[in-house]
Order: structure tokens, then sequence, then C-alpha cells
């Protein structure tokens, strides 16, 4: 086996990236350069809902890589995602300066409504990009890390971390709900103006935005693909089929799950700093249980432990997603719910794994 | 045509009339004469309190005291000929005229000609005063004590005044009691220094709020170290009586929050813990109880307190049903799978979600509670409890007695435990695992149904009650230690008392926040529970 290549054996992970340069050249072409009466022109709302799916299928690389290799199935990774989210979020409400309803050139608007009167501790820096870059990076980051740390030494594992990091997202989201807690409460962080001096409602920045997600999009995959072709990843591999076997042989199974559960928080931190300037807003609602599970079943739809078989399920059942609930919003949650239950009991390998089955069989 | 039905109309009148003077009683005929309802009809306000303050002093006057509490709260009306009546709002814009003589009640668009009794302040002081007088007559003690802790709650010196009177006279210790409370406050608020000893020491004992203050007035007041001294004994004596009752109704909210726990985790003890199913529509099928007892509220509106009653089988029933459905059609093709499980029945969760959205609409329903359970048992004026937290702590006591028996007692239990513990083993022996497997889980949902009956009365009933509790849920059942029935019943309870210690310093949500976090930091200390399983199960 070549280990040398990141694409050996990964005839989906070419395809997958393939598609990826082919939308970052056609999507500002089609956005920017073709005219608005030509029927090839692509709306702006229609480059930010790519971008917006780009980040999720980030998000669901991040989790595949824990879930598809690891065989933890965090249902906290929204949380991390609303983390990173939040980060970014900082950085852009400092941005809006003196040009909040309230004119307060230090203090974001809801601060001001809450009658504070100086910006608290843990929001310096964050008018600096650098920083608020690197905090997207290292909150969730530490969070994983720390919460990894303790659960994986004392051996929680299967079901039990599940229900832990649910609980975890749990306990995040009433927190963050709080107006005490200096995150905008109920309402979040939103009414955003501009990102490095580019307007947020310009076009040009949409693109751009598009493009950073896909370039994310396309790092992440190629780093989470380099790990799982590592020792790392085999090691992972071997952990998730047989624990304790691995730990009679020697490895140290607690710093192989730490770390990668870690990057991934990262990874999913990132996603969620990519993701908040295109909707232009966050709220504790991030936070909330049904989104860290929902995201569970985009890599299971997609197929686990294939990386891009993820990325390729966040896309189609959030495409699903938007067209239903626009058309028929009531069918959705059937829609979701039928789809849980149908991919577990039929397609255990997801749509990547259906594809392989034709193949096999032809 | 029209001469008979005149004549019909005489007769009809005299007929009334002779009717209202035998339904009047001769007592009351005695005590409001002529003179006295003239009096109330057009006298003046000075005229009224004289014929007030002299009511006492008339015999057999408590007799009286409907008719006065009526005027006081300014309901008293007098017809033309001389009835007294007390009108009162009722439902739909109509009124509920009341005969204070025969008790007859009627209800009616307008007033007609009854003449309302005007009163003011001053004549509103007086009436007070001869109602508690009149009650501290009464033959009944809890009467009289009922009427002196109306008095305690508002002493002033008529009142004192009042008690003083009646003191001596008093047998009941427990009046006696309430009424030595009320003349120490008049004593010490007199500053006599020669009382003021005693009456500290009859405040001290007092758990009433008008003790504490005069008892700090007074300290305030003096010029006595001693007193002073003396006084703060007293004061502090009562708040840490105060303190304690304190904990001891802090203690009763949150076994009462504990058993709503435990009520909401038990069902997935059996679930999750026996059978090692994660059943992420556990909050669901709670759900589907507390839409069977609004439905059956529903079909039988003229019987609210019946319906809770007949609501616990139904929704046991209706969330039994959609539980064994559940493992037929989904999860036992998932056993050895949890994770999928999870998946599986989260979507399951979904799908039951919008199912009663679209019944029901998202609207919240809201559930009677039936009289029964309302109200609340005094136990002093400190310490007061409700009795629907009474009636939760006990309900969840028999769902959760009746399930250790189920589990420890019957047939049905014992082939449980072998088929949890050890499948093919008990296949070998002839137990039918597929059939208990469907029965056990549909014995779980059956009580999250039954949590779903007992949640529908404290909370609003709507498609979202289920995910409110499933975090929840989980948590009792893995604090506890999974597979232990006993070990769920003290999480649940543990940690109901555990919120509300922290509610009042911390507000509710940062309590549930800390709550969680101690759960998981616990979790990772001991991973198997409070009580976790031993032996050869708990590998499994």
């Amino acid at each position: 086996m070549n280990r040398t290549s990141v694409f050996a054996d990964d005839t989906g992970g070419k395809i997958f990236l393939m598609v990826l340069a082919v939308l970052c050249v056609v999507v500002p072409c089609a956005n920017l350069l073709v005219p608005e009466s030509s029927a090839l022109h692509m709306s702006t709302y229609t480059v930010t809902l790519l971008g917006k799916y780009l980040c999720y299928a980030l998000l669901a690389i991040a989790a595949d890589l824990v879930w598809g290799y690891l065989g933890i199935l965090s249902l906290g990774h929204g949380a991390f995602f609303a983390l990173g989210g939040y980060g970014m979020g900082m950085y852009l409400m400092r941005q809006i300066g003196d040009r909040g309803v309230y004119g307060n050139p230090d203090l974001p608007d809801f601060m001001v409504f809450l009658n504070w009167d100086a910006l608290p501790w843990f929001w310096y820096g964050f008018d600096q990009f650098w920083f608020a870059m690197l905090m997207v990076a290292l909150v969730p980051g530490v969070l994983a890390f720390v919460f990894g740390w303790l659960a994986f030494r004392s051996r929680v594992t299967g079901v039990y971390l599940s229900i832990m990091t649910q609980a975890l997202t749990y306990a995040l989201m009433l927190a963050f709900f709080r107006n005490e807690m200096g995150f905008g409460g109920n309402n979040g962080l939103t009414d955003f103006k501009d990102l490095l001096g580019f307007s947020l409602q310009s076009d040009a920045t949409r693109v751009g935005l598009f493009l950073a997600s896909a370039i994310a999009l396309a790092l992440g995959y190629l780093v989470c693909r380099y790990i799982v072709r590592s020792r790392l990843g085999l090691l992972a591999v071997a952990v998730r089929d047989a624990e304790s076997r691995t730990r009679f042989i020697g490895y140290k199974v607690e710093h192989a799950k730490l770390w990668l559960f870690t990057f991934s928080a990262v990874l999913a931190g990132i996603a969620g700093a990519l993701y908040v300037p295109q909707v232009g807003i966050i709220n504790p609602n991030e936070f909330s249980p049904l989104h860290s599970i929902e995201l569970i079943v985009w890599v299971a739809v997609g197929g686990r432990a294939t990386l891009f078989g993820a990325a390729a399920g966040a896309v189609a059942v959030n495409y699903g997603k938007t067209v239903f609930t626009a058309a028929l919003p009531e069918v959705w949650l059937f829609a979701l719910g039928a789809l849980f239950v149908l991919v577990t009991l039929y397609l255990p390998k997801g749509i990547v794994g259906l594809a392989a089955m034709r193949r096999a069989r032809a | 045509m029209l001469l008979p039905r005149k004549g019909c109309i005489g007769i009809q009148l005299l007929l009334v009339q002779i009717i209202l003077l035998l339904l009047c009683s001769p007592l009351r005929a005695a005590l409001m004469d002529e003179q006295d309802l003239a009096v109330l009809a057009d006298g003046s306000y000075t005229d009224k309190r004289e014929l007030v303050t002299s009511l006492p002093d008339r015999p057999g006057a408590t007799a009286l005291l409907p008719v006065l509490q009526t005027m006081l709260g300014g309901d008293l009306y007098l017809s033309e000929s001389g009835q007294l009546i007390s009108v009162t709002d009722a439902d739909n814009d109509q009124y509920r005229i009341a005969d204070l003589d025969s008790g007859d009640v009627t209800l009616a668009d307008s007033k007609g000609d009854l003449k309302r009794v005007r009163i003011n302040n001053s004549v509103r002081r007086i009436l007070r005063r001869t109602i508690a007088q009149l009650q501290l007559r009464a033959d009944d003690p809890a009467m009289r004590l009922a009427a002196v802790n109306q008095i305690i709650e508002k002493v002033d010196s008529d009142s004192v005044a009042i008690i003083r009177e009646y003191y001596s006279d008093e047998q009941d210790t427990e009046v006696r009691e309430a009424m030595a409370v009320v003349l120490a406050v008049g004593d010490l608020r007199t500053g006599d220094v020669a009382l003021a000893g005693a009456a500290i020491e009859t405040l001290s004992t007092s758990l009433e709020p008008v003790a504490l203050n005069t008892l700090q007035q007074f300290m305030q007041g003096t010029d006595s170290a001693l007193l002073a001294r003396q006084a703060q004994d007293a004061i502090d004596a009562i708040e840490a009586r105060v303190a304690v009752y304190e904990n001891i109704e802090t203690l009763y909210f949150g076994l009462s929050f504990g058993s709503v726990l435990v009520l909401a985790g038990i069902g997935l003890a059996i679930t999750f813990g026996v059978m090692g199913v994660i059943n992420m529509a556990h909050g669901e099928l709670i759900m589907l109880g507390a839409y069977t007892t609004y439905v059956i509220q529903q079909l039988m509106p003229d019987m609210i307190g019946i319906s809770i009653i007949i609501a616990i089988p139904a929704a046991f029933l209706v969330s039994a049903l959609a539980g064994i459905l559940m493992e037929r059609l989904v999860i036992r093709h998932l056993y050895g799978n949890p994770l999928e499980t999870l998946l599986a029945t989260f979507g399951i969760s979904l799908i039951l979600q919008q199912t009663v959205r679209t019944i029901f609409s998202p609207l919240n329903k809201s559930v009677i509670t039936p009289d029964w359970m309302s109200g609340l048992l005094e136990v002093n004026s400190v310490l007061s409890l409700t009795w629907n937290r009474l009636y939760i702590i006990v309900f969840c006591l028999m769902v959760f007695l009746a399930l250790v028996f189920v589990m420890k007692k019957t047939p049905l239990g014992l082939q449980v435990r072998a088929v949890s513990q050890n499948r093919n083993m008990a296949r070998a022996m002839g137990v039918r695992s597929q059939w208990v497997d469907a029965l056990t889980f549909g014995l779980g949902s059956g009580i999250a149904g039954v949590a779903g009956v007992a949640l529908s009365l404290i909370t609003n009933v709507g498609p979202n009650l289920g995910q409110a509790y499933i975090i929840d849920s989980f948590m009792v059942v893995v604090f506890g230690g999974v597979g232990n029935l006993l070990g769920t019943l003290f999480a649940g309870m543990s940690l109901g008392v555990m919120n509300k210690v922290l509610e009042p310093s911390a507000g509710a949500v940062l309590a549930k926040i800390l709550i969680l976090v101690f759960i998981i930091l616990f979790i990772q200390k001991r991973p198997q529970g409070l009580f976790p399983q031993r032996g050869r199960a708990a590998e499994g």
C-alpha cells in the first residue's frame, strides 16, 4: 500500500474535490460575471445557501472523523460548531463599532440595553481578527480536550458518552440563553456589518465567504484524509473495532481518542465561524440537542467512515430541508424522522455504501 | 281575559309574602327589625356605625355573621320587602343573587330593584371589629382560632382590646396561645417596661410575622439594654425556627420535583436500564400519556375529578401500545447496536412529535387540575404544603412500588430479568425471549405514559413536553446506576432536592446547569452510577 499518497484508493474523494474545484470556479463566475438577466445567473441568495451547505459539510466531516473512525457518537458536536460561531460573532459584533442602534462605540447593543457600563473581560481582544480566529479554534478545542480527557480517562464509552455529550450541549444551551452570560442571551449576536472591512451585504464578500468555505472544506477533508491514513488513523479504527484488545496490545487508546476528538472539535469550530457571517446570526438555538443529533443523521445518510460521504450527506439532507420547509413545512419533521429510521434500518452504510453495493453487484 | 290574570297575580303575591314570612327566621326578625333595616337602607354612616356597634350585645347575634361579612364585602343589598340579599358577580355577566334568610340562589341579568347597603371606611372598621367579636363567641374552637388568626395578621389597638375582653373566658389552649400573641404584641407596643419581659417571652415562641416585626420595633425603641438583649435573643430564636421550617419546605419542594424526575425516568430505567435499549422517544411516550389525559378530560368534561383516575390506565395502554409497536417494527432489528437504536428512536420521536402537532395543533393544551388536588395544608404561618405536590410524591412512590412488585414478584418480571441476564440461557429454558422483549418494552413505555398523566397536571401539554424531560430522564437513570430501580428512585429524589436547594441562590436555570455539570463530572468519576451493577451482568 502506498502510504505516501493521500489519494490512494480514494475515487470518491477525488470526485468530491473535483466537484468542489468546479464549484469554486463556476459559482463566482455565475454570480459576479453573468448579468442578472441571464438564465445562467446565480443569485447571491443561492451562493450564500451553498456556502452554508459547505459549512455543514465541514461539520459533518468533523463528526464523521470521530464517529466513523473512532466509534464515538458525539451528540454534542453542535456545541463546538456554535462555540466557533460565537467566536466569529463576537468579532463581528465588535466591528459594528458605533453603527449600532444605540451608537455606543465600546459596547454592543445588547449590553447597552442591559445597562452594562463596561465590556466583560472575556470580550477583550475580540476586536482583533487574529485573536478571534485563535479563539474560534481554541475554545472548542480546549472544551473538547478537557471533556475528552475526563471522559476517556475514566473509560466512559458508547451510549454513556453520547448522553454525556448531549448533556454538555444542553447545559451550554441553557447557559447561553441567560442574559447574564454576556453573549446576547435569547437573541444571540446579529446585525453584523462587515468582516475585515468588507461589507457583509455586498455580493463580492458573499462569494468570498463561499470560496473560503469551499477551501476550508477541501483542506479539512485533506487533513482528515491524511489523519485516517496515518498511524493514528489506523489506531483509531482498531480502537473502534476492538478497544480492549488494542489497549492490551499496548497502545495508548485514550491518547488517540483525545487527539482526534479535540481536532474534530476544532474543525467543527472553524465550520461554525465560517457559517455565522453567511447566515448573519448566531443564537443559543445552535446549541440545542436537536441540531447535534441532526448532523449525525447527515453522516449516517451519506455513509460513515468515508468523509466525503458525510459531506455529501450534509448537502443532500440540508437541500431536502430547504425544499421541504419552503414547500411543506409540516412534512419536514416526518421526513427527517423517517430518514433516521430508514437509514439505520436499511442503509447502515449510507448512500456511499449503496453505491458501492451497486458497483459490486454489477 | 285580563281580570282573572290580575287576580292570579294578586294571589301569587300574597302566597309569596306568606312563604317569605314563614321562611324568615324568627331569630333574624328579632335582630333586624324595621328600624334596623331602615338604618341599613337610608341611615347615615354614623347611624350605621352605632347599629353595628350595638349588635354584639343582642342575644343570638352570631347568626348575623354572614350578613355582616357580606356587608363588609360591599355585596349586601335590600329588597323592597326588606329581605337581606347578597349580590355577587357570576359567569357570563350575570349576577348571583342569594337570599341570606332562605339561602335561595338565583341568577339574573340585572340587579333589579335591589338597594345596596352603602358603607365607608369607618363603618368597615366597626364591621371588622364586630365580626371579630362575634366570631370569638362562636361555640366551635376552630372558628375562634380562625378569628384570632385573622386578627394576628393585622393587629391594632382595637383588636387588642377585643382579645383582652375574651381572653380570660377562653378555655381552648390553642386559641389562648394565639390570643396571648396578640396581647403580647399589644403590650410591647405600649412600651410598658413592666409588661415587656413577659411579652417578649410569649412572642419568642410565635412564628407570626407580626411577632418578629414587633420585637424589632421594640428593640429599636427601648432604652433598657437588658430588654433589648432579651428581644434580640427572642428574634434569634424565631429566625432559627423559621429557618428550620424553610428548610423543611425546600426539602418538600425538592422531593416533589424529584418525584417528577423519578416518574419521568423510571420507565427509562426499564427500557434502558434492564433491556439496554436507548429510547430517545421516551419523552414522546410521556407526551402521549399527557395528551391521553387531555383527551379523556375533553371526553368527560363534567367529571374532571374522575377523569384523572381513568386517564392513568388509559395513558398506560396508549403509551404501552405505542412502545410495543416501536419495538416490533424498529427496535428489535437493532438489538446489539445501541448507537443505531439511538438514532432510529430519535427519528421516531420526531415523527411522534409531528403527529401530535398535526392532530392537536402546536399550541399548548392545559389539563384542569381536579378540586380534590388543589388547596394546601397549613402547618403553621411559615410552612404550608400544597396538596398537589404531596399527591405527586405519593403517586411516584406508588408507581415505583408497583414496578418493583412486577419486576421482583411476577412471572413476567422473572422472565425479564432472565432474558436481560443471559438471553441464550433463558431461551434454552423455554422463555419466549421475543415476546418478553416486546412486553418489557411495553411496560417501560406504559410507565412513561403514566408519568405523562402526572406531568400534564403540573406543566402545559404540548408537542415539546417530551423533549423537555428526555435529558433529565437519562441523567436520572445514568446517575442512579443503569439497571437499578432503587438507584433511579434515589437519584431522582436527590437531584430534585439538590435542584431546589440551589435554586434560591443560583436561580432556576443556573441550578439546572450546575446539576448537569455535576452529573457529567460524577459520571467521569463513577461511570457506573451511584449503584453499579455487580457480577456478570455488569460486563454485558
